[in-house]
């Protein structure tokens, strides 16, 4: 009986076996599990190295065993810079929530997008601070209530949800910019093909690769994880629409940051 | 003239070399190949030398979108084991105050260059030492980060290796605290032709987990205990190592009872004033201070117990004098003779003033 059990989901191996702190319904499980599925497809587990951001997604450190680093806010794109730099043969991420990177971090991605820095970013966008309690974030959407916009966001006063993904395909640097939605399991696929790439967008052609992943928020929506589910689609799906916006693993790699520095000598680490 | 290191066989020729210049030489010595960093006046030679230098020697320069950003990738190249650092002055070191205590938190090695400039706010770009408290409390948190004083174009270059290898070996950031005049004064001096000792083995270096347990650099330790725990184990590195580092320069002091106490250029205009002072009869001597933190407390109360007059002589309002203060506790009175705004009193200034105060 045993030897006809065929496996056919399993956790991936890069992940360790913990409980995740994360509150029921948020979807920032799902994006683990991408990023843990993807280290080990691309076979990278022992020479990745993750950048842990400030909010919900810190603790991404407790879920995938590789070496990581732990940033200050929103600085999660230069401390990476500084990673890749010195470690070529190295494959270097960050993983950082809207709060850290589209608002506070704004500077630093932008100009690591601009570099085609060799890095692979995973950005969660849940339309809201997360760890500090709900407030309203760059990315949260017109109408949408928060802590600190009680009466829902309005544009006169507190301006425009922030798209990032296109703000960034204006860049000529990167190599690989998409948006993808942790929704429904057709969603969650073409993350995973999104994710790939963005990762390939560094191993690969040695540039910068980023994907933005919708994901839910129920305990600061204020919503069920079913109905929270539903707002991601109808909601922010409607605002932010997923895609590639940057696709330019084809161009010549030239123009990365490879050239120049040596990086560490192995003797050195 | 008498070179600081004539006839020392590990120093080449005598040769000039602006201050900003010679901490680029001093840090790529001791093995620095990584440089992130802004411009920002009055140390851009720093960023423009090491522009060019590090390419030369297989290093990696870039200019950071801010200092926020320079400080995190400099935080990257010392996770990953590298030797590096960034420079700046007054209002960009106050933006690097974050990363300081990131890179403090994480216990990772660095150092970082202050060509100090008059302030508050943007001030002006005359040399000042009004950075000095905040140096020797860099960072938000619990820690105290060692923070070294050059006083020569000489010692621009010296205390780099210095730094680099006391960061190392504290697993912590490094302050170097020079002042505008510093940076642009072009003085003779010599480099080391020999080899810098080897950095120390870095197993905790973010190198990818390979045959080894994955490595884990942070700052977050969300229960009390584990920080508790977690800053003391911080500060017993720097203790350890507090007493061995800790330098002071002095002169004239063997007979001594004036003291001066300044760092950096101030100190220069201080030994003038002992010897003026000496001509006038009085036994002036002065200590300056190399290292801020740790800071030479047990010398200046070994000089001050025989001292009438300390005088703290500062191109700041009162920030070096609370340090000589809390050292002699009391033992003799303790003068302040500081100027801000990117002033500085003169050698007769430092000379009036002591003579006033003692009455003379
Ligand atoms: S606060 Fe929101 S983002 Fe954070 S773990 Fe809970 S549901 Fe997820």
């Amino acid at each position: 009986m045993a030897e006809s059990v065929k496996v056919a989901y399993a956790a991936p191996e890069c992940m360790i076996d913990q409980t995740m702190h994360y509150c029921p319904g948020c979807t920032h499980g799902i994006a683990a599990r991408l990023v843990a599925e993807t280290i080990d497809e691309l076979g990278i587990r022992d020479r990745a190295i993750g950048i842990s951001p400030v909010g919900c997604s810190v603790y991404l450190y407790d879920y995938i065993d590789c070496d990581f680093a732990q940033a200050a806010h929103g600085r999660a794109p230069a401390v990476a810079t500084g990673l890749s730099r010195a470690l070529p043969d190295c494959v270097v991420f960050t993983y950082q929530g809207d709060g850290d990177l589209a608002s506070i971090g704004t500077a630093e991605i932008v100009h690591a997008a601009s570099r085609n820095e060799r890095m692979t970013v995973v950005f969660i966008n849940n339309a809201v601070f997360g760890m500090t309690q709900g407030q309203s974030a760059p990315t949260t959407l017109l109408g949408q209530r928060t802590s600190t916009s009680p009466r829902g966001r309005q544009a006169k006063g507190e301006g425009y949800p922030l798209r990032v993904s296109e703000m960034l395909a204006t860049l000529e640097g990167p190599t690989y910019v998409a948006r993808a939605a942790l929704g429904a399991p057709k969603y969650v696929t073409q993350a995973k093909r999104f994710m790939r790439r963005a990762f390939e967008a560094q191993v690969i052609h040695g540039g910068f690769g980023m994907l933005e992943l919708l994901s839910s928020c129920p305990t600061y929506w204020g919503m069920t994880p079913a109905e929270a589910m539903r707002w991601l689609e109808e909601g922010m799906m409607a605002y932010y629409p997923v895609g590639e916006f940057v696709d330019r693993r084809d161009r010549e790699t030239s123009g990365s940051v490879r050239e120049g520095g040596e990086g560490l000598r192995v003797s050195d680490r | 003239m008498r070179f600081v290191h004539e006839g020392d066989p590990r120093y080449g020729e005598p040769e000039l070399l602006k201050g900003n210049e010679a901490i680029c030489e001093g840090a790529i010595w001791a093995g620095c190949r990584f440089f992130f960093g802004y411009p920002i006046t009055p140390q851009n030679q720093i960023p423009e030398m090491m522009s060019r230098r590090m390419p030369e020697v297989g290093g990696t320069f870039l200019q950071g979108e801010s200092e926020l950003a320079s400080i995190s990738m400099v935080f990257g190249a010392a996770a990953a084991g590298a030797r590096a650092m960034t420079s700046s002055s007054s209002p960009g070191i106050s933006l690097m105050q974050e990363g300081i205590s990131y890179l403090a938190g994480a216990e990772l090695p660095c150092v970082v260059v202050n060509v100090q400039r008059g302030g508050p706010g943007l001030g002006n770009i005359a040399g000042a030492q009004s950075d000095y408290l905040q140096a020797v409390q860099s960072g938000h948190g619990d820690m105290r980060i060692p923070v070294y004083a050059p006083g020569s174009v000489q010692e621009m270059y010296d205390l780099m290796g210095e730094a680099f290898e006391t960061a190392d070996r504290a697993r912590s950031p490094v302050i170097v605290l020079a002042d505008a005049m510093l940076g642009q004064m072009a003085e003779p001096m010599q480099r080391r032709i020999d080899e810098p000792p080897p950095p120390p083995p870095k197993p905790w270096a973010l190198t990818g987990a390979r045959g080894r347990p994955r490595n884990l650099l942070t700052s977050l330790y969300t229960i009390p205990d584990d920080l508790e725990a977690h800053n003391r184990e911080i500060d017993a590195r720097y203790q350890a190592l507090a007493t061995e580092i800790c330098r002071a320069a002095e002169y004239r002091t063997e007979d001594a009872d004036v003291l001066l106490v300044a760092y950096g250029v101030a100190s220069r205009m201080c030994q003038t004033a002992c010897d003026l002072l000496r001509d006038r009869g009085y036994a002036a001597g002065l200590l300056r201070p190399i290292t801020l933190r740790p800071f030479p407390a047990e010398r200046v109360v070994q000089l001050a117990e025989r001292a009438r007059l300390v005088l703290a002589v500062e191109m700041s309002m009162g920030q070096l004098v609370q340090d000589v203060r809390l050292a002699v506790l009391g033992r003799c009175p303790v003068e302040l003779l500081g100027r801000p705004g990117g002033n500085y009193s003169t050698a007769p200034d430092v000379v009036a003033q002591v003579i006033h105060l003692l009455g003379g």
